[in-house]
């Protein structure tokens, strides 16, 4: 740790960060080619997806995406708050460690801090496609704020996220962990300032009953630490399985400190998840369409297999098993729930506004339940992002070494 | 020798209106006004209406309005007849394209109601006083225009991230493109109030007087006098979300 008091960089670290970065390209250069051929085969999907994503902005959305006046938001924004939504939580729980200082968290930081920068990327790619002028977006964020606004919030909360969180990855590097502390910890409370504020554009809406209330925010944060675990788990599990490097047994300690926090993250959403139904069986009769649309209707599947099985119990149960020791189980467990979180995310987001506006009122122009169905673009603009992800963790894991950490 | 055929028109049966197809309904009803100039439309399917779906709060009501011009719109909803004129009218007016809509009049169909089974309810933008697509935009691209009330866009700022479209309860808002903006109702404000008219190409329009357009913070207009009086009912839409709608239902 340096032990200096000024914050300027001196000339002995502007030639740390030059070599930092240089030993960096050379550790690039140096790959298998397997490792070349999955980067190159997932930058190749980016480059599709993006071509797929510029194509929708040149044919205009309303042709390309499945999305229309009446349920506005779709696939996009799902993917959208899956990704920022495994960032934000990637960064709470490696907080624990880099910011709070727990011990055996302190080996998981750095991969979960950069997978935080690249899934909250990956967000913002998504969102770029989404968005129908993303250029206005920096010009008028700044010059026409709408302080009630919980999207301006969110949208520039997570800007300032991004940026603390960039840059403590760069002090970890630097292996300036003061600073980097204090990065990461303006880091997360913008960070959980921001997601909650995506949590309350869903909950403040108050003509949206299905979303209407306190719950949505606090349960994003939740539904953000359980998703950051399961992240950690399978990226960190993987970063292993490529190398064939044998893991420590301060980073099994980690994983499995992770693990443990992860079972009770998953305990609190079960626990949520069926109060949120209970307490909307008995609302009023819009909330109560659309829950048993989940429950028993077209979203059934989803609910019950993806968010129910695979996103809760089959890696709670798995978690269990293993005892928190079986990596192997543990990394079945992440990968049910990387499935299931993303279809809790669709069904968070598109259960919100099947209901008919003027249902109440046996309007014929509308169907009661309105139907919703992603087009081909708005698949590919997801699956692109999840690229990006998967090109970004091989390469982090090649350039900086499988994200080691000596503990000071 | 007219005998046999006043017994011929008598022995008629009333077929009823139920069967005949809206394009008719409309058809008859734009010869009626051509050839007569008289309408007939509200006598025809006149109903009252069976459930008030939530009085206007009556505090606001009274508690003075907070814009001069309070602009305001009342729907006699029994006179409607689906002409979609007022339809027609606005998207002229306001060069909305074929995919969009800022007003559109809706069919409430009930087989199991006792009178008619069917009631035209037109909707447009509510023009909150609690506006849930204001405090949602992130650029304050959609305001509520300080002195009229009325809920309008600057249309240079919006980003295009349908926040609004779902925070409004009437789905007033659709994604315009040739504006590369949402674009939504401004009680004509921008083709028509702006520039000295009095009243919405809509309300022009209509042929029956279901619109009625107007300042409410004066008590000489008819939409003051429509809703403060407490014989006939007077209902906003959707009162449960809390937007406090400035645009009420009554009957004639």
């Amino acid at each position: 740790m340096s032990e200096k008091k000024n914050p300027v960089a001196t000339e002995a670290e502007v030639t740390t960060f030059s070599q930092t970065w240089l030993s960096s390209l050379l550790e690039f250069l140096s790959g298998t080619k397997a490792f070349y051929f999955l980067v190159g085969l997932s930058a190749l999907v980016v480059l599709l997806a993006a071509m797929f994503g510029v194509n929708a902005m040149h044919i205009g959305f309303r042709h390309a995406y499945g999305v229309y006046r009446e349920i506005p938001w779709g696939l996009l924004i799902s993917g959208y708050v899956f990704f920022v939504v495994t960032s934000t939580g990637l960064c709470i729980v490696s907080s624990i460690g880099h910011v709070f200082g727990v011990k055996s968290f302190i080996p998981i930081a750095k991969r979960s801090v950069y997978l935080s920068v690249v899934t909250i990327v990956a967000g913002f790619m998504v969102i770029f496609f989404d968005v129908e002028n993303p250029f206005r977006l920096p010009i008028w964020n700044t010059l026409s704020p709408n302080f009630t606004s919980n999207i301006w919030w969110m949208g520039t909360l997570y800007g300032a996220y991004l940026f603390f969180m960039t840059l403590e990855f760069i002090l970890l590097l630097l292996e300036k962990h003061r600073y980097a502390m204090l990065s990461g910890l303006l880091g997360l409370i913008s960070g959980v300032a921001a997601h909650s504020n995506l949590g309350a554009v869903f909950g403040m809406l108050h003509g949206r009953e299905f979303w209407y209330g306190p719950y949505m925010p606090i349960y994003f944060i939740a539904s953000a630490a359980a998703s950051g675990c399961t992240a950690i788990i399978f990226f960190t599990y993987l970063g292993y399985k490529i190398t064939g490097e044998r893991m420590d047994r301060a980073m099994e300690m980690s994983l499995q400190a992770v693990g443990k926090i992860w079972a009770l993250f998953l305990a609190v959403l079960m626990f949520f998840t069926t109060w949120k139904l209970i307490t909307g069986l008995a609302g009023g009769e819009g909330k109560v369409l659309a829950i048993k649309e989940l429950l028993a209707g077209k979203y059934a599947l989803n609910f019950w297999l993806f968010e129910v099985g695979f996103g809760l119990l089959i890696p709670f149960f798995l978690l269990l098993l293993s005892g928190f020791r079986n990596l192997n189980q543990m990394f079945a467990a992440s990968v049910f729930a990387f499935i299931g979180i993303f279809f809790m995310r669709v069904d968070l987001v598109v259960v919100g506004q099947i209901v008919s506006h003027f249902f109440e009122y046996k309007v014929t122009d509308f169907p009661v339940l309105l139907k919703y169905s992603p087009s081909i673009y708005e698949i590919m603009v997801v699956v692109g992002a999840t690229a990006f992800c998967i090109m970004a963790f091989l390469i982090g894991e090649k350039v900086f070494k499988g994200h080691k950490t000596e503990i000071h | 020798m007219f005998r046999g055929i006043k017994e011929w028109l008598l022995s008629l049966k009333n077929e009823g209106v139920e069967q005949v197809p809206d394009e008719t309904k409309r058809e008859f009803l734009k010869i009626g006004l051509i050839i007569t100039g008289v309408f007939a439309g509200g006598s025809l399917f006149s109903v009252v209406s069976k459930v008030a779906e939530g009085l206007a709060s009556p505090e606001e009501l009274h508690k003075g309005y907070p814009y001069k011009p309070h602009y305001s719109m009342v729907f006699k909803l029994d006179r409607c007849i689906d002409c979609e004129l007022c339809m027609e009218a606005c998207r002229k007016t306001n060069h909305v394209p074929d995919y969009g809509w800022r007003t559109m009049i809706l069919r409430r169909h009930d087989e199991t109601a006792l009178d008619q089974k069917t009631l035209f309810m037109p909707i447009l933008c509510n023009h909150c006083n609690n506006p849930p697509c204001v405090r949602a935009c992130p650029t304050k691209a959609t305001y509520k225009d300080k002195k009229t009330g009325i809920v309008r866009m600057a249309y240079y700022k919006c980003l295009g991230c349908k926040t609004c479209m779902v925070a409004c309860p009437y789905n007033a808002r659709y994604f315009n493109e040739e504006k590369h903006a949402v674009d939504k109702c401004d009680f004509c404000w921008e083709s028509r109030l702006s520039k000295g008219m009095t009243i919405t190409a809509c309300a022009e329009a209509c042929p029956a007087g279901v619109r009625i357009f107007g300042d409410l913070s004066d008590p000489g207009s008819e939409v003051y006098q429509l809703v403060h009086q407490l014989a006939k009912p007077v209902w906003v839409l959707k009162p449960e979300t809390g937007a406090r709608p400035n645009v009420f239902y009554t009957i004639s």
